[in-house]
């Protein structure tokens, strides 16, 4: 990803901090308005669209039959992939998956495997043989900032209104069990500013980034750092409280 | 055509399909215009059960580089299907199918859009299909053209995409999923309504001569009603109704009483210098 800003603009955004405000308006600690749209899409089973500010992302579930990985016959399959289109941004290429685009995959695929938001045992059917196979893909539509957070709360959301189609070998169909529901929080340094959910002129500019997703209880559940910069660990400790902190209302919003 | 050996009863005794529609009936069709921040211009279509968004970046660079034409722009159409839009779930990235039906589409469009204008440029159209139920195609370019008049990019009209086929021997407008798969052929086509040129088509499937001028009769028939939605989609994101403008009128009043309040995009702040 290629994305460039304009002096004047870093110049404005830095100034702007300097005297406590977002170039958007938010305070530092406040993300952008979060709408979650359910069960948009009827060929898969569980979706979500999430507009996070004005990045947009559609995040569908497809749960298939398949088999288990030879080192784990007791539990189902889950796979996590996203696309980032052309039609997002005009920084966008087409071609096989971006290191942005893995890496967004990646951090949701953790997220929700290391909270267990889904016990994989669940999904085993027949030991060894027969499993239900999730596969979560990200859909990035327009692109205006920290896809990841909107990634992540987007498969979230999808997850919740999953079904897992019993019908397909003759059983019922049953929602998918769904543990807890981990949120994360992606905050971006800028000099000594940690904005918490940047959004796309603050995100090109930021030195650093770091993803921490926490669970109901506050617990750390999966990290990520980003970009060239770095962080002190009084900064690291800021942005997990900032997670916990945050994270609870982003959690009522996906799960109303 | 799929398997014709499978029974499944497509017209019933009184003529209707197998979603109550008569033959020379379309499905629901829903345009929006201008959905998409990021993008030029954009749209979204629904079109019975398929979802399309559509997005046009440019005139722009065209790249790679050695694909420029001196003399015109050039449109680069690419057709995605996600991999959550169809019943088993596709691998993501173009197949042999996107890429044809991007090519095709890619085309109709270049024969509409004033492209000497814009030497060496690109016009890119991107459509994603997000929920795919038959005629995916057609939806993907009725979106693509109004994405294209959204984005301001000069042309001598829309164009329209629709599809016409024969089910349980009858020749149908806009085949549904079940209608594609067992039906006996589909002819999906585009037109420019304005002219009636045919900028599109393909057909697979078995026709007599006179099924197929029954068949290009409906869809010509039907591009007309949805060359009407695409321009009311237009006009609702460009309009501005008598009361709108009427109120806004009332409000902005000629000399501002007070000093305009301070927005953090346009105005300078004491003590942050542009």
């Amino acid at each position: 990803m290629n994305e460039t800003v304009a002096e004047l603009q870093r110049d404005r955004i830095v100034k702007l901090l300097a005297a406590g405000k977002r170039i958007d308006g938010r305070r530092a600690d406040e993300p952008r308005p979060l709408s979650v749209q359910k069960g948009v899409i009827s060929t898969a089973e569980g979706s979500a669209r999430v507009h996070l500010g004005r990045t947009d992302v559609l995040v569908g579930v497809k749960i298939g039959l398949g088999e288990p990985f030879p080192d784990t016959p007791n539990s189902g399959v889950l796979t996590t992939s996203a696309e980032l289109p052309p039609m997002a941004s005009p920084t966008f290429e087409t071609g096989p998956p971006s290191p942005t685009a893995v890496e967004i995959a990646r951090v949701v695929d953790r997220g929700i495997r290391e909270s267990k938001a889904i016990d994989m045992a669940k999904l085993c059917i027949v030991p060894g043989e027969k499993v239900w196979v999730l596969y979560i893909d990200i859909h990035a539509l327009d692109f205006d900032g920290n896809l990841l957070d909107a990634a992540s709360y987007g498969a979230m959301a999808a997850l919740t209104t999953a079904t897992l189609p019993g019908t397909k070998m003759g059983g019922e169909d049953k929602p998918l069990p769904v543990e807890c529901v981990p949120i994360s929080i992606t905050c971006a340094k800028i000099g000594e500013h940690l904005l918490v959910d940047p959004c796309l002129d603050e995100e090109r500019i930021a030195e650093a980034r770091l993803t921490v997703t926490t669970d109901e209880k506050g617990a750390i559940r999966a990290m990520q750092k980003g970009l060239n910069g770095s962080f002190r660990f009084d900064e690291v400790q800021r942005v997990i409280g900032l997670s916990a902190a945050v994270g609870k209302g982003i959690r009522e919003i996906i799960l109303k | 055509m799929g398997d014709t050996e499978k029974k499944v009863k497509l017209i019933d005794s009184d003529g209707r399909r197998n979603d109550g529609r008569m033959p020379h009936e379309l499905r629901p069709v829903k345009i929006e215009a201008g959905v998409l921040h990021r993008a030029d211009g954009s749209a979204y279509v629904e079109w019975g059960g398929n979802k399309v968004l559509a997005a046009v970046y440019g005139p722009r660079e065209a790249h790679p580089r050695h694909l420029q034409k001196p003399t015109r722009a050039l449109v680069q159409c690419r057709y995605n299907m996600a991999p959550f839009s169809v019943s088993d779930r596709k691998r993501p990235g173009p197949d042999r199918r996107s890429n044809e039906i991007s090519k095709v589409i890619s085309e109709a469009f270049s024969s509409v859009i004033f492209l000497e204008q814009f030497p060496r440029t690109s016009v890119d159209v991107y459509m994603e299909v997000l929920q795919a139920e038959a005629g995916t195609r057609c939806a993907a370019i009725t979106a693509a053209s109004v994405a294209i008049a959204d984005a301001g990019v000069p042309m001598r009209d829309l164009v329209v995409g629709c599809a016409s086929g024969k089910v349980g021997g009858v020749v149908c407008l806009d085949l549904n999923k079940d209608e594609d798969n067992f039906g006996e052929a589909d002819v999906p086509m585009a037109v420019v309504p304005r002219t009636g040129q045919i900028v599109l088509l393909q057909m697979d499937g078995h026709l007599t001569a006179k099924e197929f001028d029954q068949a290009m009769a409906y869809s010509l028939g039907a591009a007309q009603q949805i060359y009407e939605l695409q321009k009311d989609a237009l006009r609702r994101r460009y309009s501005v109704s008598l009361e709108e403008f009427r109120a806004k009128e009332a409000t902005a009043s000629p000399e501002p009483e007070e000093e305009p309040k301070y927005d953090v995009y346009h105005d300078d702040q004491p003590g942050v210098a542009e």
